[in-house]
């Protein structure tokens, strides 16, 4: 083979540069750590709040309880799966994990949305800024995207515009979720629009910055 | 169910590499260069999966054995090293065809660059080159005619030592020497020139 001294060259060359590792650990365990987090943010929040918001809100329209197990369910999985392509050789089907959780978020969002048309007495009264929900998802997903880059620095992500739009939706949807503790207001359509505007501006924003910072593999 | 011995074979083999890369991660190096080796017809195969030219598949073997040895600690060793190392492998194979299609792209092919960018200095290096040929012609005109001869013969007609022999009824051994007192004393002249 005309090339094999070549590579035969650079396996000693790598050979001679090899230092002891330490294994990545599994993407199950980094989840959980990028959920500690999350955690700590809502407790941080429930403590300021209290759990009435979300109570209220949810005895008013029981869809937005749903649609809030949707988002949380979606930031784990999104979550997971950005942590799973970040190693090599797992199936590129997982990616596609948060997709049934995601479609229950967007699905009981849009049918409390709904029923707040059909029937306006389970709507609650108060209204509210719109932007409001903007900037929160927005100002929770930029500290938790960038700590789920931190997490994912010494992973080897082959798609990194992939992995980039799943820590966009796992922090988008981990957003949305934290928002359910103090955000009093019903089920409308501008609402659900801000939220979904919200989401996409987290998850491009993600695909397009966070793909550069994951490419160096 | 019973395993096929082919089946077994397959899955020893990747036993081995996901035990040698173990302990490459712990700072074997002679696992490490085994296992290296022992992948490179491995990287070839994804490398033709994804139809990599044969010329540059050993350039993808080159990037992916950097790559493996970059990564490395994102093997876990209770899982495949082929399908680890052929995703990897697949990926830098990818890459290979992206970047050799986007300089394709910046290159122009022949036909049309000459169609489309004529060479301006057409005139002035042609008649350059004529006054070259002139000065050439003229140097080799001043030379001793054994010498003019063998440069005639042998290197404006491109003719063989036989030929020229035959044609100058000179010897083939003079003629050698003949031809190399030639060319030294034009390269001489040449050099003396401003």
């Amino acid at each position: 083979m005309s090339h094999a001294p070549r590579h035969e060259t650079l396996i000693h060359a790598l050979g001679a540069g090899l230092v002891p590792v330490r294994r990545l650990p599994p993407p199950w365990l980094r989840t959980l750590g990028w959920l500690l987090v999350v955690a700590a943010l809502a407790v941080a929040l429930l403590w300021r709040y209290g759990t009435g918001i979300a109570m209220e809100r949810w005895q008013a329209s029981p869809d937005m309880g749903w649609a809030t197990a949707g988002a949380v369910l979606t930031a784990i999985c999104a979550a997971w799966a950005a942590f799973v392509s970040g190693m090599p050789g797992r199936r590129a089907i997982w990616a596609w994990l948060p997709l049934p959780p995601a479609l229950l978020w967007i699905g009981a969002s849009g049918l409390g949305c709904l029923r707040s048309w059909v029937e306006p007495a389970a709507q609650l009264t108060r209204t509210h800024p719109a932007p409001d929900c903007l900037y929160f998802i927005l100002a929770f997903s930029i500290p938790l995207s960038a700590l789920l880059i931190w997490l994912l620095r010494r992973a080897c992500p082959l798609r990194p515009v992939l992995t980039a739009v799943l820590i966009g939706l796992a922090s988008a949807a981990a957003s949305a979720s934290l928002l359910e503790i103090c955000h009093a207001y019903g089920a409308a359509a501008t609402d659900l629009l801000t939220h979904a505007a919200a989401v996409a501006v987290v998850v491009a924003a993600n695909a397009a910055m966070g793909g550069r910072l994951l490419s160096r593999h | 169910m019973p395993v096929s011995p082919a089946t077994s074979t397959i899955e020893t083999a990747d036993q081995r590499r996901a035990a040698w890369m173990a302990a490459a991660q712990a700072g074997d190096r002679v696992a490490y260069e085994k296992l290296l080796a022992d992948s490179i017809p491995l990287i070839r195969a994804a490398a033709r999966r994804q139809g990599v030219a044969r010329d540059h598949v050993d350039d993808v073997v080159q990037e992916t054995l950097i790559t493996v040895h970059r990564v490395r600690h994102t093997y876990d060793p209770s899982r495949s090293y082929e399908a680890w190392l052929n995703a990897i492998a697949s990926r830098r194979a990818i890459d290979a065809l992206r970047s050799r299609g986007r300089r394709d792209s910046r290159e122009l092919h022949d036909a049309f660059a000459l169609d489309r960018h004529p060479d301006v200095d057409d005139a002035s290096a042609a008649s350059e080159r004529q006054q070259d040929a002139q000065r050439l012609r003229a140097a080799i005109d001043e030379l001793p005619q054994g010498q003019r001869e063998a440069l005639e013969q042998l290197g404006l007609r491109e003719r063989t030592l036989a030929e020229a022999a035959e044609q100058t009824g000179r010897s083939t051994g003079s003629l050698k020497v003949n031809l190399h007192r030639g060319l030294k004393s034009l390269r001489r002249h040449f050099n003396r020139e401003p």
